[in-house]
């Protein structure tokens, strides 16, 4: 094989850059226009959409290999706002995000309400069940479209539901269901599961005990972790861990999976290789169900997950990925709309012929009875991609995603308007 | 693609005047290998095996030039084309095609080639006898689709994630049009008689008609297949009949081709064939279709004439894309 030498290439033109700009021909106008190319011309419309978050004290992964980071969501977001722009140039839509994000330790009310005296009605919001409740109950947030990007309990689409709350991040019980249906697929029925003691471990239980009902399985035990969770890095390293582990997991009836509930990162990771007996974890910890992974790539995945890095230096978390879903979807009601008008975009993502691309290979939408997305769930382990839910057997009259979560007939939603 | 098509046609009447299709010698169909890093080459005849040429890493795009001499492979995650000579069956060439290239195509002159660069905006405008870049064009964000007229004068690029078709003049290399279609739009072809582009939309589930001439989307072509949820027809690769009358569009996870009428837009028919058909292409006399199916590694020959599956054989791991010399 005789390779030429590559010739010189010239820097790369990013896309956000004024040359888009300089090239624009509305599709509309036809090769007449095209004739008279002028320079960047004033947007034809500016929409304008938010971010609206608190710094929360997340906790520490436990795993070194994940970094502490504070801009999680955030940077998807921006990435989404830069990809609006960027069709935006083309069209001559300028798209505006305002940022919020206030302390751990304030209120987020009023920063809210100058949000919404604003005009700002497609919020996207990073903030736990409490915070996010009080946003949308605010009496000017009544026709606002509030993206929850963070909180995945299922209270917030059951009882706590609100008509102005759309949720982005998948559901407790899509999770449970997605690993739920992995599991019945390779047969593995018996479930021992570990929580932890925190709202969110025990939501997440009640998700597993319901796909367990679902898929036919059976939950051997359930068992808490009552431990304290401590510092990630400690002197004494692993021997006290893996001294810990096979204790903490010893004496459950037999069982083929450990399901692990522990969203507050206190124990999960250490569960992996040390339990009692040789069997796989599943659940927050090894096989996950997740909405976003650095290992995938399907479906134009790869070309998000580089971008995302390339701008940000690091790789694209779930909570990113939901942000970014967010935004996308805001710049695609504009776009097809032709308006910045943020009740028109609202209604066209409400339709029921919406579908948002979020490199899954589907279309996805928001379901009417509790605003969860549906929304294929990827099934992944900690260095690779395993599988992806619904798993192919699992019917549904409508869409096989709404085998993942609460379908309607079991819905405890009932929205107020 | 519309340089099939007349390819197709010239051939047709080569070989007329040769003394019939039957005298014909066996041609090679070369199909891309996503996984196996691969072209499996198969005799046309026979759909025998007749080499397995190892390429570039993720190789996608195929595509053969107008004398058939060589064919034109993308190799996403080496960034570069892999060129094999259609004598030899050997890599002669690798030309940079800038990041990550997923399709491309050749102008019927013979002077250019150009790439969708998928993991950045811009189409990459190549000499074809150099390799030398000409330039690159800022299209929509994730371009993929890439056709350009018989004329040579005309480009049509499409972008994944802003859902648009570019249309760009080549002798300027400027965008004259950006024209919105619906989501994810993954494959461009010119009507053989170059008065419309066709655009399959793999997550909108549709094929846009844009008129060259106005730049318009004309019409919209929708898939239903009884028994299947919507949301499966996913369509991705299309081509033309050496005619014009069919346009055959590979469904995706639907599992079928369908046949729509050129004329009156109608879906005419569906063709079940592998799992998660991509890309298709036209044998150069117009008798055949072949489907590259995703899924189970294997190809479906399609007999135009009587719009039904003969067989499928066997090829790599996750065949993407296939190019056919006479």
């Amino acid at each position: 094989m005789t390779a030429v030498s590559p010739p010189i290439r010239r820097p790369l033109l990013r896309w956000a850059s004024a040359a888009l700009a300089a090239v624009f021909v509305a599709a509309a106008c036809g090769p007449a226009a095209a004739q008279t190319k002028k320079p960047a011309k004033e947007p034809l419309l500016t929409a304008r959409f938010a971010y609206l978050g608190k710094a929360y004290e997340d906790p520490p992964p436990l795993s070194l290999l994940d970094p502490i980071v504070d801009d999680e969501g955030l940077s998807g977001a921006q990435l989404g706002l830069k990809e609006n722009q960027a069709t935006g140039m083309l069209l001559r839509h300028a798209y505006e995000m305002e940022e919020v994000v206030v302390p751990a330790d304030a209120d987020v009310l009023p920063e809210a309400r100058r949000l919404l005296a604003s005009g700002q009605r497609f919020i996207i919001a990073d903030l736990d069940a409490a915070d996010l409740l009080a946003v949308a109950d605010l009496a000017e947030a009544r026709d606002a479209m509030i993206l929850n990007i963070r909180d995945s309990d299922d209270r917030l689409r059951q009882a706590d539901c609100r008509a102005n709350v759309f949720h982005v991040v998948p559901s407790f019980a899509q999770r449970a269901d997605a690993l739920g249906q992995y599991l019945a697929w390779k047969r593995w029925y018996r479930w021992f599961v570990i929580a932890g003691e925190t709202p969110a471990d025990r939501a997440y239980v009640a998700a597993i005990e319901r796909a367990a009902t679902r898929f036919g399985a059976e939950i051997v035990e359930i068992r808490a972790y009552t431990f304290e969770a401590g510092s990630r890095r400690i002197e004494s390293g692993h021997q006290q861990i893996q001294t810990q582990m096979p204790q903490v997991t010893q004496g459950a009836p037999e069982h083929d999976v450990v399901f692990v509930a522990d969203a507050a990162e206190a124990f999960g990771e250490y569960l992996l290789y040390r339990t009692e007996r040789p069997r796989p974890v599943v659940g927050t910890h090894g096989l996950v169900g997740v909405a976003w992974h650095r290992a995938f790539e399907q479906f134009g995945g790869l070309s998000l997950q580089s971008s995302f890095e390339r701008h940000f230096k690091r790789w694209m978390r779930e909570r990113d990925y939901n942000a970014w879903l967010a935004a996308k979807m805001f710049g695609d009601a504009v776009t097809r709309g032709n308006s910045a008008d943020p009740q028109q975009a609202i209604a066209y993502i409400r339709a029921p012929a919406f579908k948002a691309p979020g490199h899954k290979g589907i279309g996805m939408s928001f379901r009417t009875w509790d605003h969860q997305l549906r929304q294929p769930i990827l099934v992944a382990g900690p260095r690779a991609l395993v599988s992806m839910s619904p798993q192919e057997g699992f019917l549904h009259e409508s869409s096989e995603l709404d085998t993942l979560g609460v379908d309607a007939p079991e819905t405890l939603c009932k929205f107020k308007n | 693609m519309t340089i099939g098509a007349m390819r197709a046609s010239l051939v047709a009447a080569t070989m007329l005047t040769a003394g019939g299709v039957g005298t014909a010698e066996a041609g090679s169909i070369f199909v891309t290998n996503e996984k196996d890093n691969t072209v499996t080459v198969l005799d046309s005849q026979t759909l025998e095996i007749v080499k397995t040429i190892k390429t570039s890493r993720r190789p996608r795009g195929i595509i053969i030039s107008h004398d058939f001499k060589e064919v034109y492979v993308c190799a996403g995650d080496d960034d570069r084309l892999d060129v094999i000579d259609t004598e030899t069956l050997e890599i002669t060439r690798q030309l940079d095609s800038g990041p990550d290239p997923e399709l491309l195509d050749v102008d019927p002159k013979g002077e250019r080639i150009y790439i969708a660069n998928e993991d950045d905006a811009m189409v990459t405008v190549m000499a074809r006898d150099t390799g030398e870049v000409i330039t690159e064009v800022m299209v929509g964000v994730e371009p993929e689709g890439m056709a350009v007229s018989a004329d040579s004068k005309i480009t049509v690029a499409t972008s994944e994630s802003t859902s648009m078709a570019h249309f760009i003049d080549n002798e300027t290399l400027e965008v004259l049009a950006h024209v919105l279609v619906d989501t994810r739009p993954r494959h461009a072809e010119f009507h053989p008689d170059q008065k419309s582009v066709w655009v399959t939309s793999e997550i909108g589930g549709t094929v846009s008609v844009i008129d060259v001439a106005s730049h318009a989307v004309v019409q919209k072509i929708g898939f239903e297949v009884q028994g299947l949820r919507q949301e499966l027809i996913q369509p991705v690769g299309l081509r033309f009949s050496a005619d014009g009358k069919w346009a055959f569009v590979a469904l995706g996870p639907a599992n079928r081709v369908a046949v729509v009428d050129t004329a009156t837009y109608k879906v005419h028919d569906y063709i079940l064939v592998g799992q998660r058909p991509w890309h298709v292409e036209i044998a150069p006399d117009g008798g055949k279709l072949y489907v590259a199916n995703g899924l189970t590694n294997d190809m479906t020959v399609i007999d135009v004439a009587t719009l039904t599956a003969e067989k499928s054989v066997p090829v790599g791991r996750l065949p993407w894309g296939i190019a056919i010399k006479p």
